[in-house]
This record gives structure tokens, C-alpha cells and sequence, in this order.
């Protein structure tokens, strides 16, 4: 039992960081039908301003008092920033190719990727960087098991970000904007809605998440890389696909459900880390195949 | 192809003429001169040059040229993102491997083997698609590259028939009957592998050649401009898409065969998304989708950076800066900034080609005016509600 719960904790932190990734996806995925492939890395690049914000702010040797604030603004600016560079990233490599073959984007979102991990790699260089962990360090009993704070801090910190955006969606005017761009750019645009700042919204609010995912993982695993982006990526996306692509509380489950799989295939059989990747990308061809539409997610028409 | 400025929306009438044209204009009398001269130059090649490293990096470009034109039926001719093509290349090499080493002492010849790794690899090739192919293209874009993800570390985890991490070494090489005083033995002596190499790139030139002027070729470029269409006018979509699947992978099982003997070795790690699924993508969009003298000249291009640019460029820069001997420019030390680039600049030249010239260096004039003409409503064909 205590080895059981130690898997689900493990499993549900790193299934909340790929959730935070996930949400990006499939929110892009919702609005213009396209796999920002550079996603992940723009997780790795959320990640690193964090570590930057960090240095600046000299986080690693402040006093506690000083550490709440400082990584809630930590978080407010990786956010931010990061959040304009998936703009950018849209305003330069995507937003050009909206009315061109469906391939063509993809393939941007491709090199985009690639572009995203030089640059990383030429400022950073291929090894792992170190991060500091400023998350508290105690463990709370529960009896059958002691589960860390930093655990249910992890995953507490992306459940509220979760709820938010999905009241941010459901209940602001923006987030009807981007709901009615997703369903029909065109009659949306009919409406008065501004399509173009509404994906760049959409690309803001994704990325944003993605930084947040990033700084986590960060603080979680005490490194970052730059090429850390590209599997994190794939299994959010399998996530997302799993939940049901376009749908953001799917993908919040997505995220949680791959976390967990990764985590007992990994603590349950002999070898089984080698093999969890494998299981991962298996669940993603199989969704693809059974059930495109994931778990919740609904029939999108053929356009 | 030689009529960019095709009008567009041209009628049907008008389209068919094209291709009669270029068909015509492509067996004509004069315009094989050049190629001819090239082939010339291309056999003549090994005895003028005799630095034989030359010939081996020529003979190491050609399975990249391999891979190139297989993906290029891929995704230039059917329009479909295979984003695991590493995958494919992965399993020929693999099964030639296996069946030609110490491994399991099974030693078949390298000319059996040659048509049966592609084979194994064509029929991954439909194991794969045979599925996955009625799924919109983005979302077999995402099962091609998990599928790329999934095959190199299964050949990494199966280490009892893999050798795992550590691969399997001492692969055979090909025999030949002895003569002109060659022995018939290829080892490490770059000349005849490399007409080998020339000789597998010529028939399957042929090959291709003929395929995209056949009645498949033509339903491929059909399916790609318009799905929906081609399904109407009577093409079969899934059969043809997954005959592209299979060619495009079992040109990547010749190329493992070539590349497992010649290397003498095969690692899990050279199979890599990054190693090879990318930059194969990368010389196919670099040169021109679906234009095979693009494709070629793009593998070809994608490689010398690859492998004499980006190696050479930073010593020519550190000596420069050396000389110069400016003592801002060593400390920036570009040399190592250059060498460590080629992420960046495999990334800049999908994305750049894309938007800037998305018809690719050479482009091919069908698929040029498909991206130029372009359609926001790209129909895709749904069979699963059908």
C-alpha cells in the first residue's frame, strides 16, 4: 500500500505537469486546428525564464519570508513572458499559413521546434542545468504513507490554474470569443469578434500554462534541458489526444490518467522505465485509431 | 515542369495538356544530354578522384539520397506527414542485421537480404497504415511520430535479439565474384560501395519515375490536391495511400540494408527523431516537395552542411579569428556557437522555407501551385463516417 501510494503521488505530480502542457495543445488544437508541435518546447522555454527570474531575483538564497512572494512573481513573470513568446511564435510562423495547406503550418510548427531548441541549446548548452527547488521540503503522514508537500503543492498549484482557465473559458467574454472561433472562424468574424487577437489570446493563455508547467517541473526534478521539451511534449500530447483533443478539461484528465500509467508501468514492472515511453506512444496510436475523439471529446466536423 | 508561371485555376483541359507536355518534353531528344553527362561524370567519379574519403562521403550521401526519395513519395507525391520515417529506415537495418552477423549466426547473402529488409520494412509500412490511414493528416503526422518514437527503443529495450544499447557489430558485407583484379570484397574501401549505392539510386530513379507517371503516381498527386475528389472520381483512397506508405518505407529498408552493412554496425540511437526522421523531412522540404531533382539536390545540400559544413565552419573561423587576432572576437568564441547550430538551423529551414518558399528550391509545378493557390478549407475525406 505504501508503495502504491508513493506511485499514485508520483504519477499525479508529473501527470499535472503534463496536464499544464496538455491544455496548451489542445487549446491551440480547439481554435485553428493545429499541432503546435513547438509547444514543447515552449514548455522548456517557460521553464528557463523561471530559472532566469530566479537568478535575478536571487530566489535560491532568500530568506523564507521572501520566498512565497518571490516565486508567486517568479510565476506571474515566466508567465507573461512566455506568453508573448508563443505570440510571437504564432504572429511569425503560423498566422501566415492560416489559409494554406494543413501540412504547411505543421511543418513550421516543426522547424519552429527546432529553431526553439537551438536557440536553447546555443545559449545553454547540452547538458543538464541545475534549478533550484523552492518548493517546501516536508513530508505529511497520512499513516499508510507519508506524501511530500511539495507533491500536493504540485498538483493543487495546477488544479487551480486548471479551474481558472475553464472558468476563464466558460465564463468570460473572451473565453466566448475563443469558443465561437473555434466552432466557426468565419461566422465568428460575422459577429464582430476579432479572430486574430483571439488566437493570439489563445497562444498567450497556452503558453502561459506551458511556463507554469515548465518552472514546476523544474522545481520537481531540480534540472532542466534544453531537448526536455520534445518527450514532455509528445506525452502531453498524448495526453491531450487521449482526453479528447479541443477539450480542456479532458486534457486536464489526460494529463493525469498518462502521469499515473507512466508511474505503475514504471514501478510495477521489472524494467518497466524503458518500457513506459513505449506504452505512452502505444496509447496514443491506439486512441488515434479506436478513438479519435478521446475520452470527452466531442465529433469534430470535417471541414 | 519547366512552366512556373502555370495559370492558375487553369481548366481541366488545359491542366491535361500540361502533363502531356511535360511527358513529352521529359523523353525528348537533347534534354538527356545533361544527364548524361552527369552519369558520365558520376561513374568516372571514384577513378578521377583518388582521395578516397571523397568517395566515401559520396557514397554515404547516397542512402541519405535513398531515404530522401523515399520519403518524397511520402509526403511530396501522397501529401502524407510521416513524421516517423526514421522508423521504417530503423527496421530494414535492423532486419538485415539480425539475418546477416553473429547475432544469431545466421548468415544469408546481402543480395537476398536487400529486397527482403525492404520488404520487412514495406510490410511495417502497412502494419502501420493499414489502421492509421483514414485519419486526418495532422493526426497521422502525430502517429507516424510516435510510431518513429516507439520502434527505436524497442530495438533499444529487446536486448536479447537486439544486442540493446550496444547494438549488434560485425555485420556482413556484400561478396561479389572476383574481377578487374578486385578481389569482390567491400570492407572498408569506399569505391565499391559507392557503386552499389549509384547503381540502387539509378533503379530506383527508374522505379520512381515510372511510378509517378503511372496510373498510382497520378492518383497519389490526386489525393494529395483533394481528397475528397480523388475519392470521387473513383481512386481507392486507403489502398493508395497505404501503397505510398509502403513504397516510401521500403525504400528506407534498402537504405538501412546499405547503410547496416557499410557501417558494420547498428545502435539505437542513430534512429533517432533528431538523427534522422527530421533531417530526411528537412531535405524533402528544403528541395521541393514532390520533385525528385529537388528532393535529390535538397538531401544532397542537407548533407554537405551537415556533414563538411558545420565541422569545417568553426575551424575556419576560429584560424580567422586568429589571425585577426582580435582579442573581442576569440572570447565570443563563435566557432563553438557555429558547431553546436544545427538545431537551429535545420529549424530555420523548414520554417523559412515554408513561409517564404513553400514550393521548396526546386519546385515541382503542380505542387507549387497547390501551395500557392492553397485552400482554407482543405477537405479531408472521413471514411470512419462514411
Amino acid at each position: 500500500m505504501r508503495y502504491f501510494v508513493e506511485q499514485m503521488t508520483l504519477g499525479l505530480t508529473n501527470g499535472a505537469i503534463y496536464a499544464l502542457i496538455a491544455l496548451g495543445y489542445t487549446m491551440v488544437y480547439g481554435i485553428i486546428e493545429l499541432i503546435n508541435f513547438a509547444h514543447g518546447d515552449i514548455f522548456t522555454v517557460g521553464g528557463l525564464i523561471g530559472l532566469t527570474a530566479i537568478g535575478l531575483l536571487g530566489l535560491d538564497h532568500a530568506p523564507p519570508a521572501l520566498v512565497i512572494p518571490g516565486v508567486i512573481l517568479v510565476f506571474a513573470v515566466a508567465m507573461g513572458l512566455n506568453g508573448l513568446v508563443g505570440v510571437a511564435i504564432e504572429r511569425v510562423a503560423y498566422r501566415p499559413l492560416r489559409n494554406a495547406p494543413r501540412l504547411a503550418p505543421l511543418i513550421t510548427a516543426v522547424g519552429m521546434s527546432f529553431v526553439l531548441e537551438g536557440i536553447i541549446f546555443l545559449l545553454k548548452g547540452p547538458n543538464d542545468i541545475s534549478y533550484p527547488n523552492l518548493l517546501p521540503s516536508g513530508r505529511l503522514n497520512l499513516g499508510l504513507a507519508s506524501i511530500g508537500i511539495s507533491n500536493i503543492l504540485i498538483v493543487v498549484i495546477a488544479v487551480i490554474l486548471m479551474v481558472a482557465l475553464n472558468q476563464f473559458i466558460q465564463r468570460t467574454r473572451i473565453g466566448r470569443a475563443m469558443r465561437a472561433t473555434a466552432q466557426d472562424r468565419d461566422a465568428a468574424r460575422l459577429m464582430g469578434i476579432n479572430i486574430n487577437r483571439t488566437i493570439a489570446i489563445t497562444f498567450f493563455i497556452g503558453s502561459a500554462l506551458a511556463a507554469a508547467g515548465g518552472i514546476i517541473n523544474g522545481f520537481y526534478l531540480e534540472t532542466i534541458r534544453f531537448d526536455q521539451g520534445f518527450r514532455a511534449g509528445l506525452i502531453a500530447f498524448t495526453a491531450a489526444v487521449f482526453g479528447g483533443i479541443g477539450n480542456v478539461v479532458g486534457a486536464s484528465i489526460g494529463g493525469f490518467v498518462i502521469g499515473i500509467i507512466i508511474a505503475l508501468v514504471t514501478g510495477y514492472f521489472q524494467g518497466g522505465g524503458q518500457w513506459s515511453d513505449v506504452v505512452v506512444f502505444s496509447i496514443l496510436i491506439l486512441t488515434l485509431v479506436f478513438r479519435p475523439t478521446g475520452l470527452l471529446g466531442m465529433r469534430v466536423p470535417e471541414k | 515542369m519547366k512552366r512556373p508561371n502555370a495559370p492558375a485555376k487553369s481548366g481541366i483541359v488545359d491542366r491535361v495538356r500540361r502533363f502531356e507536355i511535360q511527358g513529352l518534353g521529359a523523353v525528348g531528344r537533347g534534354r538527356n544530354v545533361p544527364y548524361l553527362l552527369l552519369g558520365i561524370a558520376l561513374i568516372l567519379f571514384p577513378v578521377l578522384d583518388s582521395d578516397s574519403s571523397h568517395v566515401n562521403v559520396a557514397a554515404d550521401a547516397g542512402h541519405w539520397i535513398l531515404l530522401a526519395l523515399g520519403l518524397n513519395i511520402v509526403v511530396g507525391y501522397a501529401g502524407l506527414l510521416d513524421l516517423g520515417y526514421a522508423a521504417f529506415f530503423a527496421i530494414g537495418s535492423y532486419a538485415f542485421a539480425i539475418m546477416a552477423s553473429g547475432q544469431f549466426n545466421i548468415h544469408i547473402s546481402f543480395w537476398i537480404l536487400l529486397p527482403v529488409s525492404a520488404f520487412i520494412a514495406a510490410l511495417f509500412g502497412v502494419f502501420l497504415g493499414a489502421p492509421t490511414l483514414r485519419l486526418r493528416g495532422d493526426y497521422l503526422a502525430i502517429v507516424t511520430l510516435g510510431f518513429g518514437e516507439i520502434v527505436p527503443r524497442v530495438f533499444r529495450n529487446a536486448t536479447p535479439i537486439t544486442g540493446g544499447v550496444n547494438g549488434i557489430v560485425g555485420i556482413d558485407q556484400p561478396h561479389l565474384p572476383s574481377i578487374l583484379g578486385w578481389s569482390g570484397k567491400f570492407g572498408f574501401n569506399p569505391v565499391p560501395w559507392y557503386y552499389l549505392i549509384l547503381a540502387v539510386l539509378v533503379l530506383s530513379l527508374f522505379l520512381i519515375n515510372n511510378l509517378r507517371n503511372s496510373r498510382l503516381g497520378r492518383a497519389w498527386m490526386a489525393i494529395r490536391e483533394d481528397e475528397v475528389a480523388a475519392a470521387a472520381t473513383g481512386i481507392n483512397t486507403v489502398t493508395t495511400k497505404l501503397l505510398a506508405f509502403a513504397l516510401g518505407a521500403s525504400f528506407s529498408g534498402f537504405a538501412g540494408t546499405y547503410y547496416a552493412s557499410k557501417l558494420f554496425l547498428v545502435v539505437p540511437e542513430s534512429f533517432s527523431f533528431q538523427a534522422v526522421s527530421v533531417v530526411v523531412l528537412v531535405m524533402v522540404v528544403l528541395g521541393g516537395m514532390g520533385n525528385i531533382r529537388g528532393v535529390i539536390v535538397g538531401a544532397i545540400l542537407i548533407y554537405f552542411i551537415q556533414t563538411y559544413l558545420l565541422i569545417q565552419l568553426p575551424n575556419w573561423i576560429s584560424s580567422a579569428t586568429a589571425a585577426l587576432n582580435i582579442d573581442f572576437l576569440t572570447k565570443l568564441d563563435i566557432a563553438s556557437y557555429v558547431q553546436r547550430s544545427n538545431y537551429l538551423i535545420f529549424g530555420i529551414i523548414l520554417a523559412g522555407i515554408m513561409l517564404l518558399r513553400p514550393q521548396g528550391l526546386i519546385p515541382s509545378a503542380q505542387r507549387k501551385a497547390e501551395l500557392e493557390l492553397g485552400t482554407s478549407e482543405e477537405a479531408v475525406a472521413d471514411l470512419g463516417s462514411a
